[in-house]
């Protein structure tokens, strides 16, 4: 039968029948935690299943990325708790300098293309980005997986989204997911795993592609694939391109639940208002409005090219006095690399607050919280209300946060 | 290690039902109100907490007009929740914290797909109807808070009694997942079934 991506990847993963619906034991190649969820998943397995609690210590893995190092008693003693079970059941840890788990899964080639991979991180389903199946779950599921490799998995259907045109700077990957969340809507997706392809998704790097699918679970979706290519295939690592890699593209005929056709000729630079990501303008629409803070960071746009966008447009000029500017690098070695090529200090020449490598913005106060009415923009993927302190979080690309932070205020470059 | 085809086939030798009092989450003007977050179900400030005993106190604990659940949660054991329930983050806390105050099952128009897992998984009965019966949610939204709810998971037949008593369609939960729940869980079917 013709099947799509996320079909052919659940196939290769289970014995049972795989049709949207159905519930199957999925096998897992990687399972993991991290510091939010992790000393619960430990906890549960020292009450349930203390004999033997680790299925394969080899694709097992905590990684530590909330709050790196901590700064809360309760962090820190959650992460010394993951790092004690750790050891004892020969489990790796990149530790509180390692950055954001999704990022280094894929870097260090831990996951790759056509893998299976848990951890209790809701946006780890961005190993999209590569062809892989990423399912962020809570810690009684992550608990189960580091048991038995396996969860229970309800198929799900496919909705393919084919974008075409091409995207010309302001533009950039966020505003094209930014346009795929607003038509789509706050549940879009729901529990549905989306299929992108066509041109302009192709011509996106690895840094791109990330923006795009980790901005699924904001439409309620399970996961977003993006039709791998071999373009990806050469900038990944050697590591997650090696031999393990399996390549699944959609079969002609295969069945989806929709088809939704995004052109993104002419797309202007986006932003999602307070309160919910989904809920998109253009920047035009809110330009000028006054901001106190800049979060450029996170999962979504974390990466190496999301720094050089924002420095390019930041070259020379200052961040305007009064506004704070926050830069966290998803990564340690996306942070060498920043830091080797002189981005870092060129930030820093503007007048950024170069922060510590992991998740930024989105947990719990790594990088600091807002304050009631304080105004801030983020490159970010939520925007909840009091998810990031008491003020309202505007999200936007790393070019319109940069290009923002100049003047005080909501604008875009032409 | 466990037979795989039995664990999937194995259908409860009896029905499997779930009831309590329900309380239909709506805002001011009477309708259900959707997308409802995990950062607004428990909030991120109290994520280091792991006793499932003291998370009660912060659910819907940001949540406008609800914050006041955790002291009349007591009443009701049936939530009846609007379109995409659970949103955003992975947090198993959001449901715990509803088990802690004796919450037994969610009937939602529709769940974000975490946040049914781990309602499963806590040994909650999670149906959605959105699917099923698309003027269900009027329905529900007409109905008293204590009203008496029945909950067939196998068939996703909700009853709720009252004058007039009115009938929802849910989707049927798979019978791996009516295994989960009526074993109080994913940890206690995974210890009955030897895995």
């Amino acid at each position: 039968m013709p099947s799509t991506i996320i079909e052919k990847i659940v196939a290769r993963h289970t014995r049972q029948p795989v049709r949207p619906g159905s519930v199957v034991w999925l096998e897992l190649d990687l399972v993991t935690a991290r510091d939010f969820g992790g000393a619960n998943v430990v906890k549960h397995l020292q009450t349930y299943f203390p004999d033997r609690p680790v299925a394969d210590a080899s694709k097992t893995l905590f990684t530590f990325d909330c709050q790196v190092p901590a700064n809360t008693i309760g962090y820190a003693d959650n992460q010394q708790t993951c790092r004690a079970f750790a050891r004892r059941w020969g489990i790796r840890v990149y530790d509180v300098d390692a950055g954001i788990g999704s990022h280094v899964i894929i870097d260090e080639g831990h996951c790759v293309a056509g893998s299976t991979v848990v951890g209790t991180d809701s946006h780890l389903n961005l190993v999209g980005a590569i062809g892989a199946l990423g399912l962020g779950m809570g810690d009684r599921d992550v608990a189960f997986a580091f048991r038995t490799r396996k969860v229970w998995f309800k198929v799900p259907e496919t909705l393919r989204v084919e974008f075409t045109g091409s995207l010309e700077f302001p533009a950039t990957a966020k505003d094209l997911a930014l346009l795929f969340l607003s038509k789509l809507g706050p549940a879009g997706a729901l529990g549905r795993v989306v299929e992108f392809s066509g041109a302009p998704v192709r011509s996106l790097d690895l840094d791109g592609r990330i923006t795009l699918s980790s901005l699924v679970t904001e439409a309620g979706g399970v996961a977003g694939i993006v039709e791998p290519d071999e373009s990806l295939l050469v900038e990944l690592p050697a590591a997650a391109s090696g031999r393990d890699a399996t390549v699944f593209l959609p079969d002609e005929g295969a069945k989806y639940s929709e088809t939704i056709r995004l052109d993104v000729s002419g797309l202007r630079p986006k932003v999602s208002l307070p309160g919910n990501p989904a809920n998109v303008v253009d920047v035009a629409e809110v330009e000028g409005t006054k901001i106190d803070s800049v979060l450029i960071g996170s999962c979504t746009n974390g990466r190496y090219g999301d720094f050089a966008a924002a420095a390019k447009v930041l070259a020379g000029r200052k961040v305007k006095p009064g506004v704070m500017l926050k830069v966290a690098p998803s990564t340690r070695s996306i942070y060498g690399r920043l830091l080797r090529d002189g981005i870092l200090a060129s930030l820093y020449e503007s007048g950024a607050i170069i922060v510590n490598q992991g998740c930024a913005g989105c947990a719990a106060g790594q990088v600091g919280m807002t304050g009631r009415k304080e105004v801030q923009i983020s490159t970010g993927n939520r925007n909840f209300y009091g998810k990031q302190g008491l003020g309202e979080t505007y999200l936007a690309s790393p070019v319109v946060a940069a290009y923002s932070a100049i003047f005080g205020e909501i604008r875009s470059p032409e | 290690m466990n037979d795989w085809g039995s664990l999937v086939r194995g259908q409860p030798e009896d029905k499997a039902v779930v009831s309590g009092n329900l309380c239909v989450i709506r805002d001011k003007a009477g309708s259900l109100i959707d997308n409802i977050d995990t950062d607004q179900i428990y909030h991120n400030a109290h994520l280091a907490v792991t006793r499932v005993d003291q998370m009660g106190q912060f659910a819907f604990g940001n949540l406008p007009g609800w914050e006041h659940f955790p002291k009349i949660a007591k009443e009701f054991q049936v939530l009846i929740v609007g379109r995409n329930f659970g949103a955003g983050s992975s947090r198993q806390q959001a449901v715990d914290c509803l088990k802690a105050l004796g919450i037994r099952a969610i009937v939602a128009e529709s769940f974000a797909p975490i946040y049914f897992r781990n309602a499963i998984n806590s040994g909650l009965a999670a149906l959605s109807f959105g699917k099923r019966q698309k003027d269900a949610r009027d329905l529900v939204e007409a109905v008293q808070d204590g009203a008496v709810a029945r909950i067939e998971l196998e068939s996703g037949r909700v009853l709720i009694e009252g004058a007039e008593p009115v009938v929802i369609e849910a989707e049927p939960l798979a019978p791996l997942l009516v295994s989960i729940v009526k074993a109080g869980g994913l940890f206690d079917y995974a210890r009955a079934s030897n895995w």
